[in-house]
């Protein structure tokens, strides 16, 4: 069981024009993802869920605090933790199969257990019939699911996922979340999931934190289990429409919007 | 004013009675600029334009001295290919000046590529190498060819030599700039699977920087040859630009010409061959 930690964790930007004040991007974060959390970060654009991402996968340094992985310092990228992107980020030269063993060739791992190893992870996907095409032959949500893949070859403890749905359609993105939940199970991994959505945040995340800008912290945290019940009746616009899944998003929505008004008048 | 308006509105009549069109057919768009296609119509044109280079010469209504007759130019195209024409034959001539274009843009892509790619990714390369591209990119090689000429005389040396420096700049920053193409997502996706610097430099940012490459490649090629040729008609033994040039020395117009044939011809090739390797190697282009 792996856990990954933060503790008070403060990430600040230089003055984005001249004259200008330091933004505080991230003050004093404390959060501790153990065990098999699916752990949503939920909040408006400029909260800091993308800055927290990019200092859990090591992309940026924080100015203060601890972010440690079993216990080891971060101290930048590495094949521990796999990141899905907003942009799927797929090499466009490269077809399926190769896009997702690419972390395994950079491993330099022998072709068959690359093969055997991308295979696997495509099939999770639902992309076995799809190996010999290339990225700009694939719909949207074909292309987030070769990226889900291949973060999953190099098997990490966590999986990033920063806004990994946010660019489909929304049919397709009730599909996806379901894919990802499944996968999530089977894998047994952490995951660390960005959304702007409140729906796709309650339906999904075992834990749920909202956050707020200026400066960028987590304003409330909850213990969710919608998705457990998707895992019984795998029937999930009965769930998103159950009276306590209403009550639990206009709970939400009021902090965010509540949240908004402060900040306005601030 | 008015007067102004009113010529605006009648040339814009004009121009729409001219070049309007009806309602669309299925499968056009409506309102996409010059839609449809053009190939018949340039067949024509060119038919047309060669016919009238036949009648007017055969009808004698211009001297052959300034414009001679389509047969005689590709006659001359036949015996000049094996016959001795200022120096050597046109096989000959136009070995040289392959050779030279060829030299030079082999030399060029070894390292122009690589500093181009230096200058993307490292700032001390980038520090280096930018005032002296950014100072001699802009002057036109024919404004340096005498200085070559003093340091090198007028051998293949020289020609190479200039031919190269004319290639270099506009294939390294070429390749700087397809650097910038790669995105940020791409480069930190590699990290994230463990990919050290140099796999980062080599599976992502060279790859990804390629169609741009090609493009460079595209650009020098053509650009060396147009050099190239100018600077064998400044000074040369050899070559298919000398070869026009002392056919006009003797106002042998026919063989003038038949090289600007020879010249045009070769530049579309180096074009065709560099799309055909475009193609070959990064089919995605444009696709993403």
């Amino acid at each position: 069981m792996s856990v990954l930690q933060l503790n008070k964790v403060n990430v600040i930007y230089p003055p984005p024009k001249r004259g200008g004040s330091e933004v505080h991007a991230l003050e004093d974060i404390n959060l501790t993802i153990e065990g098999n959390d699916f752990m949503v970060a939920l909040g408006a654009s400029g909260c800091g869920k993308t800055t927290l991402l990019n200092v859990m996968a090591g992309f940026i340094q924080p100015n203060s605090g601890d972010v440690l992985l079993d216990s080891r310092p971060i101290k930048g990228p590495g094949a521990d933790r796999g990141v899905v992107f907003q942009q799927h980020a797929l090499l466009p030269w490269l077809n399926v199969m190769d896009n997702t063993s690419f972390g395994l060739m950079l491993q330099k791992k022998k072709s068959e257990e690359r093969k055997k190893v991308a295979a696997k992870y495509l099939g999770l996907v639902g992309l076995e019939e799809f190996l010999s095409h290339y990225p700009y032959q694939l719909s949207g949500g074909m292309r987030q699911r070769v990226g889900l893949a291949r973060a999953l070859t190099s098997n990490p403890a966590i999986l990033l996922m920063d806004e990994p749905l946010g660019a489909l359609d929304a049919i397709t993105r009730e599909t996806m979340q379901e894919l990802v939940l499944d996968i999530w199970r089977q894998t047994k991994k952490m995951v660390f999931f960005i959304t702007h959505s409140v729906d796709e945040a309650i339906f999904m995340a075992s834990r749920l934190i909202v956050m707020s800008p200026r400066p960028g912290r987590i304003i409330h945290s909850y213990k969710l289990d919608f998705y457990q019940k998707f895992f019984e009746t795998r029937d999930a616009r009965s769930i998103k429409s159950l009276p306590e899944f209403i009550e639990m998003r206009q709970e939400i929505l009021d902090i965010i919007h509540g949240d908004e008004i402060r900040i306005d008048q601030g | 004013m008015s007067l102004v308006n009113s010529f605006k509105e009648s040339s814009l009549n004009y121009f729409s009675k001219v070049f309007g069109r009806g309602p669309v057919k299925p499968g056009e768009s409506y309102g996409a600029p010059g839609i449809g296609n053009s190939t018949a119509i340039s067949v024509v044109t060119s038919v047309t334009l060669i016919f009238l280079w036949w009648f007017v010469t055969n009808m004698g209504w211009i001297k052959p001295l300034f414009l001679p007759t389509p047969e005689s130019v590709l006659k001359k195209f036949v015996s000049v290919w094996s016959e001795d024409f200022g120096g050597s034959t046109l096989w000959g001539h136009s070995k040289a000046s392959l050779f030279r274009v060829f030299t030079a843009f082999f030399l060029a892509c070894v390292t122009a590529i690589p500093v181009g790619i230096g200058m993307g990714v490292n700032r001390v390369f980038r520090g280096v190498f930018d005032p002296p591209i950014e100072f001699y990119r802009p002057i036109p090689p024919l404004g340096y060819l005498p200085l070559t000429i003093i340091w090198l005389g007028i051998e293949d040396l020289q020609k190479i030599t200039l031919i190269y420096l004319a290639i270099f700049a506009p294939m390294a920053l070429n390749a700087r700039s397809g650097v910038r193409s790669v995105t940020i997502e791409q480069i930190q996706m590699a990290y994230s699977l463990g990919a050290t610097r140099a796999q980062v430099i080599w599976h992502v940012i060279l790859k990804g920087a390629m169609p741009e490459i090609l493009t460079g490649m595209r650009i020098g090629i053509g650009f060396g040859w147009t050099t190239l040729v100018a600077a064998e008609m400044v000074a040369a033994e050899a070559g298919i630009g000398h070869m026009v040039l002392s056919a006009a020395e003797f106002l042998v117009t026919d063989v003038v010409i038949m090289g600007i044939f020879v010249i045009g011809g070769i530049a579309y090739m180096f074009d065709l061959l560099m799309r055909f390797i475009e193609r070959k190697i990064v089919p995605w282009k444009g696709k993403m």
